[in-house]
């Protein structure tokens, strides 16, 4: 029996008996995936389309119910856009660049996510997590049409794993029973409660924040404006904060500080919290309940992400608090860091040591994202009269005095990571080159011709950019053929963020799009050199 | 990079000390307290530096 602990939104892979099954000897798998959320399908997505054998285990049919993560990040988006299933998430999606925060009755102050021009993504779209799944999944199944080797199973438990030198030997349950499979490698995307994780007897340590909050979805007719609007100490949650978040199909995120001492049961009571919603949007706009829960929160993280042939990713190696949207974000750098460099393993073009620097390089976002989340929610849930002080006097000085805006945290919202002294980075050979494009960045998107930057740095494999400067007609780097995209710039946006005052440069790019080197001009040396850095050669 | 000053910097040190108290004149603790909480994010900013503002911290627990 395989028990189901949620209900399901969309049924997107009901459970069939598979030929692994009844056979004798356990057939093996490149790739496991343990658990079928946005990391998990986002993960197999990225596989497949690399051509790497990968198989995914969820032990529930299709996408657990209610909205959940609403917020997706302009570098999720663009993450998506590699992997083939952004626009529908856009075209879905609502997109916003505007917060607004609050206190009492009054504005305090806006402020621009995107305060730049030049991208083709928004900095945010709010989309309910189903659908955020649900477009991953469409896209698999396009992918396996076109032949990509991707497979989901549906009701399919893990039960128990075993390491081997060589493999891993794993125990699944179905409703027809136990059966074996043998996986190369496993990535664990079973959530913060992992059940892998406490499988195999490993720690989660952190901090628990003692607050409780109300989510209450409503679905209404209203034209509040498409913005994050934060209240602190409003007349309708006095003492507390609360937030308003549109989402796409007329529902509106509702989410209400509640202090720690509460009555769950109470408190969850439609009518109670039918009375907070109307306190907050008045009694005249008709609404009903779409998704109501209740959560506290904790920051935690694994020691190690990697353990022998098994990895953890998004929520089961990493909780953050939801204010930032760090979660599901986070969890998608990590497919997007992981994914290429299980393939180049697998693909016997990489040595082990590429994937140690999975743990390394998403350890480093993970704690800059806990470090944002715990900041937030200190600011939010003041632990003693010392917080509370400095936090009301950020709040009353931030009426008169624009100082103090950056001082308020509501939420320190998802930006990607740079993974300065990552050890795949080679030395930086443009120094005084812009910042942000430094070794380690994400590639910043820019305008290029009819189309923007990003859209030209899909491929697979590595991609050797140059900028006002040529390079051979056939780049072979390290032995590998690599691909070129040779552009030119001049007061644009390219060279405002590639050049700044230097006249070309040669940029290696890893497949995940973030830099691995950068030089003034095409060097062949230094680029193989650089090359075999990024492959966890050296 | 400036360091925190620890030694004698103010322009008129008793008028400072007596407008420092008569700034907290009359106020109850908790306003005692949201006013002292103000000058320090008002003055902090002003300073602006952060090895600065770790120093002087470190300084005032010590």
């Amino acid at each position: 029996m395989v028990k189901a602990r949620y209900q399901t939104a969309f049924r997107l892979y009901p459970y069939e008996k598979v030929a692994d099954q009844d056979t004798p000897a356990p057939k093996r798998h490149s790739v496991v995936i343990i658990g079928g959320g946005p990391v998990g399908m986002g993960l197999a997505l990225d596989l497949g389309k690399k051509g790497i054998d990968c198989l995914v285990l969820d032990d529930h049919d299709g996408v657990g119910q209610g909205s959940r993560a609403i917020c997706f990040a302009k570098r999720t988006l663009e993450i998506c856009d590699r992997l083939g299933c952004g626009d529908p998430m856009v075209d879905k999606g609502v997109v916003w660049n505007l917060g607004r925060v609050y206190r009492d009755e009054s504005e305090i102050y806006a402020f621009n996510l995107l305060p730049e021009e030049g991208h083709k993504r928004p900095a945010f779209i709010n989309l309910q997590q189903p659908y955020f799944e649900q477009f991953l999944v469409e896209e698999i199944r396009r992918q396996q049409a076109k032949g990509a080797p991707v497979e989901i199973r549906g009701q399919n438990l893990l039960t128990s794993l075993t390491q081997n030198d060589d493999h891993i030997l794993l125990d699944v349950e179905t409703p027809d029973g136990p059966y074996q499979i043998e996986a190369e490698y496993l990535v664990a995307c079973d959530g913060a409660s992992s059940p892998t994780r406490e499988m195999m007897g490993l720690g989660f340590g952190g901090r628990v924040f003692e607050d409780n909050f109300l989510i209450a979805d409503i679905k209404m007719q209203a034209d509040f404006p498409t913005e994050r609007r934060f209240w602190f100490d409003p007349p309708f949650n006095r003492g507390e904060t609360a937030l308003m978040h549109k989402q796409p199909d007329d529902v509106w995120r509702l989410d209400f500080q509640m202090g720690w001492d509460i009555d769950r049961k109470a408190e969850l009571a439609p009518e109670k919290i039918k009375s907070r919603v109307r306190g907050m949007i008045g009694e005249d706009i008709p609404f009903e309940l779409v998704w109501t829960s209740i959560y506290t929160f904790r920051c935690c993280s694994m020691e190690e992400y990697r353990h022998g042939r098994v990895f953890f990713a998004g929520d089961s190696a990493h909780q953050v608090s939801p204010f930032g949207a760090r979660g599901c974000n986070g969890g998608m750098q990590d497919v997007d860091n992981l994914a290429w460099k299980l393939a180049a393993v697998i693909k016997g073009e990489a040595p082990d040591a590429l994937l140690e620097s999975y743990h390394i390089e998403r350890k480093h976002g993970a704690l800059e994202n806990i470090k944002n989340s715990s900041r937030t929610a200190d600011f939010l849930t003041p632990r003693n009269p010392a917080h509370a002080l400095f936090r009301d006097a950020v709040l009353d000085l931030v009426e008169k005095h624009d100082f103090a805006r950056p001082l308020v945290n509501s939420g320190r919202l998802s930006v990607p990571c740079t993974y300065d002294d990552s050890p795949l980075n080679a030395e930086d050979g443009l120094p005084q080159g812009p910042a942000r494009s430094r070794p380690g960045s994400p590639v910043v998107d820019a305008p290029l011709g009819d189309g923007f930057l990003l859209d030209r740095l899909k491929g697979d494999g590595f991609t050797l950019l140059s900028i006002n400067c040529d390079l051979p007609a056939d780049v072979e780097v390290a032995g590998h053929h690599i691909r070129t995209l040779s552009i030119r710039a001049e007061g644009d946006l390219i060279a405002e963020r590639y050049l700044g005052d230097a006249p070309a440069a040669v940029l290696l790019i890893r497949p995940d799009q973030h830099v691995a080197g950068r030089w003034p001009t095409y060097n062949a040396r230094a680029l193989d050199e650089a090359f075999n850095t990024a492959m966890g050669r050296t | 990079m400036p360091d925190l000053i620890l030694t004698p910097n103010l322009e008129a040190t008793d008028d400072f000390y007596e407008a420092l108290l008569n700034a907290h004149e009359g106020l109850d603790e908790a306003d005692i307290h949201a006013l002292n909480a103000r000058l320090i994010l008002i003055l902090a900013n002003h300073i602006g530096k952060q090895s600065v503002l770790e120093e002087a911290l470190a300084v005032a627990g010590a």
